[in-house]
């Protein structure tokens, strides 16, 4: 049956489905929503709950939950996100797992409360101190959402690192009917690694302290080893009428939404245009994008920032087709005609240069 | 032949680095001696911190993490909540405690937390050579108050039994220091409490350890056992600051 919820709550439901026993957070919108929902359902369900002195005390306490062997969430969004940064270095560092949520708002400093993607860079290049990088998951609907929270922590558990949901103001608060059946009982992941008292084996440390530069070396290479895996198997994106496109907007979470509506439009005025949604920002579907570069010549990226994952297009791509941008930061919330507009002028003024 | 003295359970074979007449080694032991005699060693988590007691996780034989600067008490709060049924405590000095981890210690205190804090005050920042800490006393000097600790722009030391004493979820909080035989005797019977107060869910308890750190103070080993008495007990006084029936 489907329950008609906000984005917000219907991500604090299916994190519970999923296993998650245990969520820390600090009040920030927009994102309230799945905090007030899991002071509510998590007694309900027998975890724990605290609203946090702060985002830092919160993501520390996602630590010590998750080293003591529970699956544990915290959300936020933007001015948190950048208190967060110290505790998910460690978690990579220390190789924990742990889910952590922004509903990103318009940036930088304390910036508005409006849906924006400006914390991409922050997201997909590590975000916190040292050579890391955490899985980044961008949904761009409520059911997508619901859909994402079971695989990130499963991501979290088979990597032992955090994943970060990146979502926006609208997903987050935004209702749409969901439907959480899909969601199975956790796998069991062997945790050899948690701290539960040293009864009748010998005791455990987890650090992140490695005096011995060459020990420190070694653990830096082996985590970029399994960033490396992670860049192998884990790469997820959809593609829309692509098959026969002659330009592609690439386009992630709401933006991807908006963008699904332009093009649209564009086949109706017969331009054909086709999208490719990321939905790993990390690892980043480079090979999908070059793949389509074989037959398409034209780019156009589109985002809810001054173009940020446009960096990752234009490295993907490596000199290979035209990259061309349109983004409104600041919370701002373009609309399918307003890109339409954009794009199909972008693909007639080239034709008129294809021409001459 | 009867054994009177041994190394405890848990701790390991290994030699501490701290510097000569330092506390931190005495109060280790202490904590191990106290976790052996009280059956914990399967239970018992310890939450290392930044700072001189870093490497703790070298020296007891028990579960250990490493917290990043200051957040020991959350990270700890994070543990219990999970394994309410083990002994959790965070190791933390002043500096982590009392300056960036103020709200984290303050607020898993005001939750009455059921964790443990040995809160290992020496006065300055230790592993970074020597600073202010929060705990620095008036004219203290330090290498950033090379001409001694001025309240106007530097601030007073700060007392975190009698801060934390005024919160309700506090349960146990004590001062003592390692300077001296009774005071090393009075440190393992303070540490014993807090832990039962722990074991009894009465609240959040601290044991502060007034502790020497001749290198940064510039002393000898006996000169900073003296200090502690004459100079550092009257701005903190020994003592139980705060118990309640457990
Ligand atoms: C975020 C952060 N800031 C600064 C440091 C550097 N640092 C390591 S230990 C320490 C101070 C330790 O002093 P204290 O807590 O008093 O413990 P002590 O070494 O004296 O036992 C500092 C500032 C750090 N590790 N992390």
């Amino acid at each position: 049956m489907k329950r008609l919820m906000s984005g917000n709550a219907a991500l604090g439901e299916a994190a519970i489905l999923s296993g998650c026993t245990c969520y820390f957070g600090y009040p920030i919108t927009p994102q309230n929503e799945l905090t007030e929902y899991m002071a509510k359902r998590m007694p309900e369900s027998g975890g724990v709950f605290i609203q946090s002195e702060s985002e830092i005390a919160a993501i520390n306490m996602v630590l010590g939950a998750s080293v003591a062997g529970a699956r544990a969430m915290t959300s936020s969004s933007s001015p948190g996100m950048s208190l967060k940064q110290e505790g998910i270095s460690y978690l990579a560092a220390d190789e924990l797992p742990a889910v952590i949520v922004n509903m990103v708002r318009g940036g930088p400093g304390m910036g508005n409360i409006s849906p924006a993607q400006s914390d991409y860079l922050q997201a997909t290049r590590g975000g916190g101190h040292g050579d890391y990088r955490t899985i980044v998951l961008a949904p761009s609907s409520v059911q997508e959402l619901v859909d994402i929270v079971p695989l990130a922590f499963d991501l979290a558990d088979a990597y032992r690192n955090p994943v970060i949901i990146l979502g926006d103001g609208m997903l987050g608060q935004m209702m749409e009917p969901v439907d959480f059946s899909d969601i199975k009982k956790p796998k069991d992941y062997p945790k050899d690694y948690i701290l539960t008292g040293a009864e009748n084996r010998p005791s455990r440390m987890v650090r992140s302290l490695l005096f011995d530069t060459k020990e420190e070396e070694e653990h830096n290479w082996k985590l970029y080893r399994k960033f490396q895996r992670i860049e192998a198997n884990e790469v997820r994106c959809e593609t829309f009428m692509t098959d026969d496109a002659e330009i592609v907007v690439v386009a992630y979470g709401i933006a991807a939404r908006i963008a699904k509506g332009a093009i649209k439009r564009l086949r109706q005025e017969n331009i054909k245009a086709g999208l490719l949604r990321p939905i790993t920002l990390w690892p980043f579907p480079s090979k999908n994008i070059v793949e389509l570069a074989r037959y398409v010549n034209d780019f156009f990226v589109f985002e809810m920032s001054t173009g940020q994952m446009i960096e990752d297009v234009k490295l993907a791509l490596s000199g290979r087709g035209h990259v061309n941008f349109y983004g409104r930061p600041g919370g701002v919330i373009p609309t399918p005609i307003e890109l339409a507009r954009i794009v199909s002028r972008h693909y007639y003024q080239t034709q008129k240069v294809k021409r001459q | 032949m009867k054994k009177i003295y041994t190394r405890p359970a848990s701790l390991k074979e290994a030699h501490f680095h701290y510097c000569p007449g330092c506390g931190h080694g005495i109060i280790n032991r202490l904590i191990a001696e106290v976790i052996d005699e009280m059956g914990l060693r399967g239970k018992a988590i310890c939450v290392a911190p930044a700072g001189c007691g870093m490497l703790v996780y070298n020296y007891f034989d028990i579960d250990t993490l490493e917290s990043a600067h200051g957040r020991g008490a959350a990270v700890a709060t994070g543990i219990k909540r999970v394994r309410p049924d083990n002994l959790v405590f965070s190791y933390q000095g002043d500096g982590d405690l009392a300056a960036i981890g103020t709200a984290e210690g303050f607020h898993a205190a005001n939750r009455g937390e059921l964790i443990t804090v040995i809160f290992v005050n020496n006065g300055v920042y230790g592993m970074t050579g020597g600073q202010m800490a929060p705990t620095t006393l008036k004219e203290q000097i330090t290498t950033t108050t090379p001409s001694g600790r001025n309240p106007v722009s530097a601030g007073h030391p700060v007392r975190v039994c009698e801060v934390f004493s005024v919160l309700d979820g506090t349960s146990y909080l004590e001062r003592v220091a390692v300077n001296s035989p009774s005071g090393i005797k009075k440190t393992k019977k303070a540490i014993a409490k807090a832990f039962q107060h722990q074991i009894n869910r009465t609240g959040f308890s601290l044991v502060e350890i007034l502790s020497p750190c001749p290198t940064n103070w510039k002393m000898s080993p006996i000169e900073s056992f003296r200090w502690i008495d004459e100079v550092m007990t009257k701005q903190f006084p020994l003592g139980v600051i705060k118990e309640v029936k457990c």
